[in-house]
C-alpha cells in the first residue's frame, strides 16, 4: 500500500541549531498518525514544512505520489492539505458562517455551494446554532473548532491538527475525538501533534515521538508508549 | 447578480429606490450651486468606493492613490489636448496606465513582503516621485500645467465631456451608482470572500489556499483602474491639471475620508461618509465666505479634526451604526 | 572635484540635521511601534518657534535650542497621555489615519496663522563661512551640525546609562516581560514620545537656521524623516545618523548638478530601492 504523505531526511536549522533533524515517515491513507514529543521537540517545525508555511533545508516531502516540498502552503492547501494553526486563526471580524464558507471557496466557484459546504461542515462540527456570530466573540473551545470546521471545508485529503485539544476541559477533548473519529472513518486523513495523551491513544493507529529535533520512536501506540527511550526522554517527565 | 438585490431586504430595497430616484430627480429642482456639491459628493463617494475596495476589502493601506488618480486624468487630458482622440476612448488608455502603475507598485511591496506601513509609504513615495517627474515634463506644460481649451473644435460636444452641470451630474451619479453596485457585486463574490480572508489574516488565508498576492494584484488592479476613471472626470470637470495638485499627497488623503468616515470595509460606507463629508465642507466654505474671512484652510483643518474624533471615537464608522439605527442589514464588515 | 567636495560636506552637514529630525521618528516607532505621521509638521512648529523668538526676543537659536526641545518634550509627554496612547496597539492603520488628522490640522492651522510665505532667520553670521584650503563651509551649517550631533550623542548616552533609558529599551525588545517586572508602561511611552518630539524640537530649531521656515515644508519633512528612518532602518538610532548624512549628500548633489527641485525624487528612488532590495534598511534588525 502507498503512502499519502512521505517524508523522508526533512531538516530545517534556525541560525545554527537544528530544529528538526533527518526525520522521515510514512502516513498511509485513511490513518491517523500522532506526533508527539516535548515542547520545543520541533513538532510545530515539521508540520509547517509539511503545510508549506516553512521553506525546509533539506529532504523532501511527498503527498499523494507528487513533491510538494518547496510549494507554498496555499499551493499545498490546493493539494489537499488542510490544516490548524497552534494558536488559533480565525479571521476575526467575520462570521462563522463566511469563515467556513472561504474554505470551502477553495473547492467551488459558487458561494451558494461553499454555503451549503459550511452548513454541513457545521453542523458536523456543532457549530451550527452559532454560525451567524462573529468569530472573535466565540469561546476557547468554539474557535479550536471552527478551525477545524474551516480546514474540512477545503475538502482535504490529509488534515493537519496543530494541538486542537490543547487547553479545552476533558469533556471538550471527548467531543472532538469523538468527531474526529467519524471524519477518519468517513476517508479522512488525520496527522496531528498533541500533547493531551488521552486523545493521542484513543485516536491515533501510529505515533512517532519527537525529541530535539529527531525521531526517537515510531510504531504502534502500544509498541511506542512501552519505549524505555520515550519513557525516559517525554513520557517519564510529563505523563507518568 | 440577482443576489445582490435578494439579500438587500425589502427595506433596504425600498430605500436604495428611493433615493436612486430622489438623486435623479434632483437636478429638476436643484440649482447649479447645489449640483456642484452633489457632483462632489458622488465624485467622492466613486473614489471611496475605489479605495475601500483596496483596504477595506483587502487590508492594504495605500496613502498614494493621487498616483492613480493623476495618471488617468493626464493620460486622458493629454490624449485630447495633444492628439485630439476624446475622453470616451482615451479613458480605455488611461485604465491601463494607471492599473500598470498600480500593479507596479503592488508587485513590489508585495513580492518582497513590504506590508501595513511600510507598503502604505511606498504608495507615497511613488505618487510623490511621480508629482516630481509631471512638474519637470515638458510635453504635459510642466509644473505650468495642462488646460483643456473651451474653444478647440468639438470640445462643446457631449461626447468629449464638454456640457453643462448636468451632463457631469449624471455622469457623477452614474460612477457612483455604478461603483457602488460593482462594490456589492465582488463583496459577494468568490473573489470578495478571499479579499476579506487576506485581509482579516494572510496566514490563515494562505493555509485555506488562497494566493494573497494574486489576490491583493487583482484588488489593486480594480481600485487603481476605478481610480483612473476618476481621474479622466475631474480632469475634464476641472479642465486644468497642475501635478503639484493632482497628484499631491493631500489628494490621496481626501479621497480616503468618504470611506474612513463612512465605515471602512462596508458597502455604503463611501457613499454615506461623503454625503455627510462634503456638503459639511462646503457649508463651512459657504459660512467662511459670509462672514468675509478669507481663510482656505479652515476646510482641510476641519477635515483633520473629523478624521481623529472618527477614528477616536467611531473607528469603524459611521454607516455600521447608521444601519443598526434604521434596521438595515449589510452593516457588517 | 573641489566643488564636488564641497558639496557633499555642506550634504553631510544638513544631513547631521535630518538626522537628528529622522532619530525622533525612529525612536517612537521602535518603541512604541506607532508611526508619527505628523513629523515634519512639528519640525516645522518648532522652525517658527525659533523663528518667532528670534524676530520677538532677538534670542539666537542656538540658545533657545535646549528651551524648545524642552518645550517639545512636554507637548510630546502631554500627547502621548492623551491623545495618542489609546491607539497603542490597536490597528496600523488606525494610528497612521489619527496623524494624518494631526497633521492636516497642524500644517493647515501654520497656513492660517503664519500665511504661505517663507520666514529665514537672518544671523549676523548667516552668510560667512569657513575656509579649508579649497573648502568653503558655511557656519550655520557647521554648528546646526554640531548641534544636531550634540543632541543625538545626548540622546545615546541617555539611553545607554540612565535607568528610564534602560527601562525604555526593555519596553521595546520585550513588552509582556516589561510590564511583568512592573516597569509603569505608559509612562515610559510618554517619556518616549517626549524624547521624539525633543528631537524634533531641536532638530526644528537647528533647520530654521539652514532653511526659511514654511507650512510646505511639513509635508516634506514628514516624508523626508520616513525616507531616512527607512533606509537607515526603523528602530535603529545609528540607522537614522546614516540615514540622514545619506539623503542629505544625494539631495546635495542632485540639488547642484540636476535641478534642485528634483532632488528629493532621488531621496525617493532611493527609498524605493532600499525598500525592495533591503526592507529592513541598511542597519535595521531583519522585520
Amino acid at each position: 500500500m502507498t503512502a499519502l504523505l512521505s517524508v523522508r531526511d526533512l531538516s530545517k536549522r534556525f541560525r545554527g541549531l537544528a530544529a528538526v533533524s533527518n526525520v522521515g515517515f510514512d502516513v498511509a491513507e485513511g490513518d491517523i498518525f500522532a506526533i508527539i514529543g516535548p515542547n520545543g521537540a520541533g513538532k510545530t517545525t515539521l508540520f509547517n514544512m509539511i503545510a508549506g508555511a516553512m521553506p525546509c533545508d533539506g529532504g523532501t516531502i511527498t503527498f499523494a505520489g507528487e513533491r510538494i516540498d518547496g510549494l507554498r502552503s496555499d499551493q499545498a492547501a490546493q493539494r489537499g492539505i488542510g490544516r490548524t494553526f497552534q494558536v488559533v486563526k480565525p479571521f476575526p471580524a467575520l462570521t462563522v458562517e463566511d469563515n467556513v464558507v472561504i474554505g470551502a471557496l477553495l473547492r467551488t466557484t459558487s458561494v451558494n455551494e461553499a454555503r451549503g459546504i459550511a452548513s454541513e461542515v457545521l453542523t458536523q462540527l456543532d457549530l451550527i446554532a452559532r454560525k451567524d456570530q462573529v468569530a472573535s466573540s466565540l469561546t476557547l473551545p468554539d474557535r479550536k473548532r471552527l478551525e477545524v470546521a474551516r480546514a474540512l471545508a477545503t475538502r482535504p485529503k490529509l488534515l493537519l491538527l496543530d494541538e486542537v485539544m490543547a487547553g479545552l476541559r476533558p469533556t471538550e477533548t471527548d467531543r472532538i475525538v469523538a468527531i474526529l473519529r467519524d471524519l477518519n472513518r468517513a476517508g479522512l486523513t488525520i496527522l496531528l501533534i498533541e500533547h493531551v495523551m488521552r486523545a493521542v491513544t484513543a485516536l491515533a493507529s501510529r505515533i512517532l515521538v519527537l525529541h530535539h529535533g529527531a525521531k526517537i520512536a515510531e510504531g504502534t501506540p502500544d509498541a511506542v508508549l512501552r519505549d524505555p527511550a520515550v519513557i525516559e526522554s517525554y513520557l517519564g517527565a510529563e505523563a507518568l | 447578480m440577482t443576489n445582490i438585490w435578494h439579500n438587500a431586504g425589502a427595506r433596504g430595497k425600498l430605500l436604495c429606490l428611493l433615493l436612486l430616484a430622489v438623486l435623479v430627480a434632483t437636478p429638476l429642482a436643484a440649482d447649479r450651486y447645489l449640483l456642484s456639491v452633489l457632483i462632489l459628493v458622488f465624485y467622492f463617494a466613486y473614489l471611496g468606493q475605489a479605495w475601500n475596495l483596496l483596504m477595506g476589502f483587502a487590508g492594504q493601506l495605500s496613502l498614494g492613490h493621487a498616483l492613480y488618480l493623476g495618471l488617468g486624468a493626464y493620460t486622458a487630458t493629454a490624449l485630447w489636448t495633444l492628439f485630439g482622440i476624446g475622453p470616451w476612448l482615451g479613458v480605455f488608455i488611461a485604465i491601463p496606465v494607471a492599473a500598470a502603475a498600480g500593479m507596479f507598485v503592488g508587485w513590489l511591496g508585495w513580492r518582497f513582503a513590504i506590508e501595513g506601513v511600510y507598503f502604505a509609504l511606498l504608495t507615497i513615495a511613488f505618487a510623490e516621485f511621480t508629482r516630481i517627474g509631471f512638474d519637470h515634463l515638458q510635453v504635459t506644460g510642466a509644473s505650468a500645467g495642462l488646460f483643456l481649451s473651451v474653444n478647440s473644435p468639438g470640445s462643446d460636444k457631449w461626447w468629449n465631456l464638454g456640457g453643462g452641470p448636468l451632463l457631469y451630474y449624471y455622469l457623477a451619479l452614474i460612477l457612483a451608482a455604478g461603483a457602488t453596485f460593482l462594490v456589492a457585486y465582488l463583496r459577494q463574490s468568490p473573489l470578495g470572500y478571499r479579499w476579506l480572508a487576506v485581509r482579516e489574516d494572510p496566514e490563515a488565508a494562505r493555509a485555506v489556499g488562497i494566493d494573497i498576492f494574486r489576490a491583493r494584484m487583482i484588488a489593486m488592479l480594480f481600485s487603481a483602474s476605478m481610480t483612473a476613471v476618476g481621474g479622466v472626470f475631474y480632469g475634464f470637470y476641472y479642465r486644468n491639471l497642475f501635478p503639484s495638485q493632482v497628484f499631491d499627497i493631500g489628494r490621496s488623503i481626501e479621497l480616503i475620508l468618504a470611506p474612513i468616515i463612512g465605515g471602512l470595509g462596508t458597502i455604503f460606507g463611501p457613499v454615506v461618509g461623503a454625503l455627510i463629508l462634503t456638503p459639511l465642507g462646503e457649508s463651512l466654505t459657504a459660512l467662511m465666505e459670509a462672514l468675509g474671512i478669507n481663510a482656505p484652510g479652515v476646510k482641510l483643518i476641519f477635515y483633520g479634526l473629523m478624521l481623529m474624533v472618527i477614528i477616536s471615537l467611531r473607528p469603524d464608522g459611521v454607516w455600521p451604526w447608521l444601519a443598526r439605527r434604521l434596521g438595515l442589514s449589510g452593516a457588517r464588515k | 572635484m573641489a566643488i564636488t567636495l564641497n558639496v557633499i560636506v555642506q550634504g553631510v552637514l544638513t544631513g547631521l540635521v535630518y538626522g537628528l529630525m529622522a532619530l525622533g521618528l525612529s525612536v517612537i516607532f521602535g518603541v512604541m511601534r506607532v508611526v508619527n505621521f505628523a513629523h515634519g509638521e512639528f519640525t516645522v512648529i518648532a522652525m517658527y518657534a525659533a523663528f518667532i523668538l528670534f524676530e520677538m526676543l532677538g534670542l539666537q537659536p542656538l540658545i533657545v535650542l535646549l528651551p524648545i526641545a524642552a518645550a517639545f518634550f512636554v507637548v510630546g509627554y502631554l500627547l502621548q497621555r492623551s491623545l495618542i496612547s489609546p491607539f497603542v496597539g490597536r490597528a496600523e492603520h488606525e494610528q497612521f489615519i489619527l496623524l494624518v488628522g494631526l497633521a492636516t490640522v497642524i500644517v493647515n492651522g501654520l497656513l492660517l496663522v503664519f500665511g504661505p510665505d517663507a520666514r529665514p532667520i537672518n544671523l549676523p553670521y548667516s552668510f560667512d563661512s569657513y575656509a579649508i584650503g579649497s573648502l568653503f563651509i558655511d557656519k550655520v551649517r557647521v554648528y546646526a551640525a554640531l548641534g544636531a550631533f550634540a543632541v543625538a550623542a545626548a540622546l545615546f548616552l541617555f539611553f545607554r546609562y540612565t535607568r528610564t533609558g534602560t527601562a525604555i529599551r526593555a519596553c521595546a525588545d520585550n513588552l509582556t516581560g516589561a510590564a511583568v517586572v512592573g516597569l509603569d508602561v505608559k509612562q515610559l511611552y510618554a517619556v518616549t514620545f517626549g524624547l521624539g518630539l525633543a528631537c524634533v524640537g531641536a532638530a526644528g530649531t537647528l533647520m530654521a537656521t539652514i532653511a526659511d521656515a514654511s507650512p510646505s515644508l511639513a509635508q516634506a519633512y514628514t516624508l523626508l524623516a520616513f525616507t531616512i528612518v527607512i533606509i537607515g532602518g526603523l528602530g535603529s538610532m545609528v540607522g537614522a545618523l546614516v540615514g540622514g548624512v545619506l539623503i542629505g549628500v544625494s539631495e546635495a548633489l542632485a540639488g547642484f548638478y540636476i535641478q534642485p527641485s528634483m532632488k528629493s525624487m532621488f531621496s525617493f528612488a532611493l527609498l524605493i530601492i532600499v525598500l525592495v532590495l533591503r526592507p529592513q534598511g541598511l542597519l535595521g534588525r531583519r522585520l
